[in-house]
């Protein structure tokens, strides 16, 4: 049976006029305007070919860039998944209060990036936070936070962890609570401990789960990142916190340079094409729900 | 005798660090609830104090008035609220195209809109897209907050996914009786998609109130900013280092988002978790 020939086009005009003019268009944009210099003033451009990409990656400060990202994309994915998994198999107990706990623990997920970095600015405040004061009482020092080098990327990286946790643990529980009964009650026969059970059978058996997260935790960290990051230290200091998105927004709003942040937008775009194709090249194989 | 006994430590031990868990998650939030309440000088208390002596809102009032904070709060309200629409809209349509029909082109379409699944537009295209909205005179107008994001490739497959578990008998039914495909959607279709709806509303409400690189430069005028670059420009303002009001202004931001994960948290959060993990 046949319903109208031309309805399903009609039904999907409004999301592709919406995807085409907001995304495949900005992005066909961003391609062509990386191979063109713009000048400062006035509409002229010239077309300099790959020299915007040659020009990029002789730049130190965009090395700089994609190390700081590099480093703290890796260390929050990595916390976020271990530490989430291991809280996920805390709530998996059928334990007293535990849906008050998980209430609490789920709390940071509903707020922002830039709300979550407030709170952590706060708290790190060298005068009136209460970490410092702490910290001073055991140790003796009085750490300026978000002013010195190491230490300004270690609290976006912390304060990230504690933002994207309750992502991973919300996924972790779901996974965690489809698993059947029969497949760890006779893995508890077969003699498993606890320990045993956690990572030799749970953790196989979640495994799309965790390629899931993995990928979405990049996506945050490279992305959402700019709000944490613009609250907490504006990517200083001395670009210490400076990751690829805070340098492309640095380049093209505040610096003017259009050419080289529409370069920039370009490998961003070729490094998110990537893992998009990880994603469904490795991640939809690997599924196998009970 | 002594299993029992072992599985009451385990369950001992298990308690424990879950409290020391929520107590790490919500730590922060508790610190800002009592600080918002603090005038200066008992926010600069030392040793640091954890409670207020009084509850006193003054530092409510003053986050209002150093920002139009109740005007961007009421920016977000509309920004979010249109944004959720649109997705659902868009979203729902798409979905029942790519559900019920077979049509010429359909697995192109259908590529093309998958390629954008993880690419957040808003932060990678970040620079053409403002252009586009400077030719479109967009800037600084809730245009620019809102149509860009009224459609997105993760709520087209949530309601597909949806859609198609949806008996295929109903859809032949409807056939016979000579429904039109609109009538079927409006009157089979979406009263049975009722949870659905809801769970996508909330997230893409969320999502859209949370918003804060594209608000950020797209608006110029104060008054046209979203709640979230208020907070922004709390933390920056000239009087600062009040952190009372500060903290009150962020509180006042994370309301909305956080009532409605207290009230609708297993919606919530069933509905994301069955946005990820399509099948």
């Amino acid at each position: 049976m046949k319903w109208g020939k031309y309805t399903p086009y009609l039904l999907l005009i409004p999301t592709f006029l919406i995807i085409g003019i907001f995304i495949y268009w900005p992005a066909v944009n961003s391609f062509s305007l990386s191979f063109f210099k713009t000048a400062p003033f006035g509409q002229k451009k010239i077309f300099v070919g790959l020299q915007n990409y040659i020009d990029l990656f002789t730049n130190q400060t965009y090395w700089n860039a994609a190390k700081v990202t590099l480093i703290y994309v890796a260390s929050t994915v990595v916390s976020v998944i271990i530490l989430g998994y291991l809280i996920a198999q805390l709530l998996d107990n059928k334990i007293f209060g535990v849906k008050i706990y998980r209430t609490i623990i789920f709390v940071p997920y509903a707020i922002s990036f830039a709300i979550g970095g407030a709170l952590w600015v706060f708290m790190l405040n060298p005068v009136a936070g209460h970490i410092n004061y702490f910290l001073s009482q055991i140790t003796g020092k009085n750490i300026n936070w978000l002013n010195q080098t190491p230490y300004a990327l270690i609290s976006i990286i912390v304060a990230s962890i504690w933002k994207m946790l309750p992502f991973s643990i919300i996924f972790y529980l779901a996974g965690l609570q489809s698993i059947s009964e029969s497949i760890i009650d006779s893995s508890i026969i077969d003699g498993a401990n606890t320990w045993q059970r956690m990572w030799r059978i749970k953790f196989p058996i979640l495994s799309p789960i965790t390629f899931y997260l993995v990928i979405m935790n990049i996506t945050h960290s490279m992305f959402e990142s700019f709000g944490i990051i613009d609250i907490m230290t504006k990517g200083g200091p001395l670009g210490s916190t400076t990751t690829l998105i805070y340098k492309l927004y640095q380049d093209a709003f505040f610096f003017q340079k259009t050419s080289m942040a529409a370069t920039e937008s370009v490998i961003l775009f070729i490094i998110m094409s990537f893992i998009t194709f990880l994603y469904f090249r490795f991640g939809e194989k690997k599924v196998h729900y009970q | 005798m002594k299993i029992s006994s072992r599985k009451r430590l385990n369950y001992f031990l298990i308690e424990i660090c879950l409290i020391a868990v929520s107590l790490a998650m919500f730590l922060p939030f508790i610190l800002a609830i009592s600080m918002s309440f603090m005038g200066p000088t008992e926010v600069y208390s030392y040793p640091p104090k954890f409670l207020p002596s009084s509850l006193n809102f003054q530092n409510y009032l003053d986050a209002l008035k150093l920002v139009p904070l109740g005007k961007m709060l009421w920016n977000s309200l509309i920004v979010a609220t249109f944004i959720t629409l649109g997705k659902l809209i868009t979203g729902t349509l798409a979905a029942f195209a790519f559900s019920s029909f077979r049509f010429k082109g359909k697995n192109i379409l259908f590529s093309t809109l998958f390629i954008t699944l993880f690419l957040p537009a808003e932060t990678v295209m970040i620079l053409p897209l403002f252009m586009i909205m400077s030719k479109f005179g967009w800037v600084n107008t809730y245009w620019a907050l809102i149509i860009p994001f009224t459609a997105s490739a993760t709520n087209t497959f949530l309601f597909r996914q949806h859609f198609m578990s949806i008996p295929q008998t109903l859809e032949d039914a409807a056939k016979i009786d000579g429904a039109t495909p609109m009538q079927y959607f409006f009157r089979i279709l979406i009263p049975l998609s009722g949870p659905m709806i809801a769970g996508a509303s909330i997230i893409n409400f969320v999502y859209a109130w949370n918003m804060y690189l594209w608000p950020l430069i797209v608006t110029m005028d104060d008054r046209m900013k979203t709640a979230q670059i208020g907070v922004k420009m709390l933390i920056s303002a000239e009087s600062t280092n009040n952190w009372g009001v500060i903290m009150a202004g962020t509180l006042m931001v994370a309301i909305p988002t956080l009532i409605i994960f207290f009230l609708l948290q297993d919606l919530f959060v069933k509905s994301l978790v069955s946005s990820g993990l399509k099948e």
